[in-house]
């Protein structure tokens, strides 16, 4: 690496740092947009005692699930869990503690935490069990609930394509989490299907400048699918 | 008889007005996909980041990286836009989509829902779902009236952990069609053959019954 190119050749160098009880911002929508190669990097790493905030928490054998038989993850926030028989077992077996925050209130801790807003109002949760614990307060007669911003030792990302210098194109639906994850980290590490020379992706659609990114790396990915729904042509 | 879940959809479709975006919760509520009145756009917000889905893909067309929020394979209609999380929350919580559709297992006479955790059984989350209800102003719920065994669902006071406090104004079920205001169920309509002493008997929480109650039109 030198001046802004961000580019690393190998898992190791692309997770290198990452230690035993840290946080990891995952970015992802179910097996969509998911870091594969960076997850994988991590099981085979056993780092323990993760907190790791994503919306889902993968399946038994793929994507952050990965990351369960082993004992890897000490909590998990997500906003919808199901799934995942080995995840469902430590939840109740009370070995994983996991904190489930509505989804745009999770988007929104993440783009706040990279924005540098320590915390926002929010109707989301009024009245529910997320608000427990919670600073509540009436603006202009609407009650809202305080939430604290979510940042990460290291936020872990796929995008589509990406240039040396880590300015970052995300593809269709597999962009959901992964912009907020990636201004979230103190280390970004994007896994990409394709990386090309600075200047050749056009400016105006960049989707995540490179400010936000450290690391980069061109993955292989399945790219599994969960609900494969077809009509007949 | 009771709505069948054709039914049911085919009536929330009833309430869709040309230009609408609208998002649609799992089960139930994706059905009304089906029912868009000929002539009229509507347009789906799926709040992984899509407005303006389309239909499931045929083989040829599956993308991993396009689905919804219920993790299906499908497509983009013509003029669809895609976005990330937090901007499609934005939508959602800043008001903007027209109309919300989502199931739930409990309602009451404050507006309260309950629809995503049952005490003891495996909690898997509720998604997007609080802040549906939290952010749209304009929101149907689609449910049964009461369970297999007769208990009815729309209560004085809702038995079930809250996703949101007071935000529903209007169900539809299986058995009648029902407006929430000044702490009250209000009786709208019925299912064609169901009568209105059934929906009683089967509404726990206080009910207002008109004179006229008319049958729906399906």
């Amino acid at each position: 690496m030198s001046g802004f190119d961000k580019v690393v050749t190998s898992y190791e160098e692309a997770m290198a740092g990452l230690e035993d009880n840290m946080t990891v911002i995952a970015g992802g929508f179910g097996l969509c947009g998911i870091p594969e190669g960076l997850i994988a990097q991590i099981q085979k790493m056993g780092t323990k005692g993760l907190t790791v905030a994503s919306n889902n928490c993968g399946v038994d054998d793929f994507g952050l699930g990965l990351l369960l038989p082993n004992r890897q993850i000490k909590k998990i926030i997500a906003s919808y869990v199901g799934e995942n028989a080995e995840f469902e077992r430590q939840m109740m077996a009370g070995e994983l503690e996991v904190q489930l925050t509505p989804q745009g209130t999770l988007a929104e801790q993440m783009r706040a935490g990279g924005a540098g807003i320590p915390a926002f109002f929010t109707a989301t949760g009024v009245g529910t069990p997320v608000a427990e614990g919670k600073e509540e307060r009436n603006i202009n007669g609407r009650d809202y609930i305080l939430e604290e911003s979510l940042t990460g030792d290291f936020a872990i990302v796929k995008a589509w394509k990406a240039d040396r210098y880590g300015n970052l194109v995300f593809r269709h639906t597999a962009r959901n989490f992964n912009p907020m994850a990636a201004t979230a980290g103190k280390i970004t590490v994007v896994e990409v299907e394709e990386i090309v020379e600075p200047g050749e992706l056009d400016p105006n659609e960049i989707h995540t400048p490179g400010i936000y990114v450290n690391r980069l790396i061109k993955g292989n990915f399945e790219k599994r699918i969960e609900q494969r729904t077809v009509r007949s042509a | 008889m009771a709505l069948t879940r054709e039914q049911l959809a085919k009536r929330v479709a009833q309430e869709l007005q040309d230009g609408y975006y609208v998002n649609l919760g799992i089960g139930i509520p994706t059905l009304v996909a089906n029912y868009v009145p000929e002539g009229m756009e509507v347009m789906l917000q799926s709040e992984n980041g899509l407005l303006g889905m389309g239909q499931f893909p045929t083989e040829d067309e599956i993308d991993a990286d396009l689905i919804n929020a219920g993790k299906q394979t499908v497509t983009m209609a013509k003029g669809a836009s895609l976005f990330d999380s937090a901007t499609s929350f934005a939508m959602i919580r800043g008001g903007h989509v027209d109309l919300t559709v989502l199931g739930a297992f409990e309602v009451d006479v404050n507006g309260n829902i309950a629809s995503y955790m049952i005490p003891g059984k495996l909690i898997k989350g509720m998604g997007g779902a609080m802040d549906l209800v939290a952010g749209a102003d304009n929101i149907i719920v689609t449910m049964t009236h009461a369970s297999k065994h007769g208990v009815s669902k729309l209560l004085s006071n809702c038995s079930l952990p809250l996703t949101g406090r007071g935000c529903i104004k209007k169900v539809l079920t299986d058995l009648a069609y029902i407006e929430i205001k000044e702490g009250k169920f209000h009786l709208l309509e019925r299912a064609p053959g169901v009568s209105v002493q059934q929906i009683i008997e089967l509404t726990a929480g206080e009910l207002v019954v008109p004179e006229n109650v008319p049958e729906m039109n399906i």
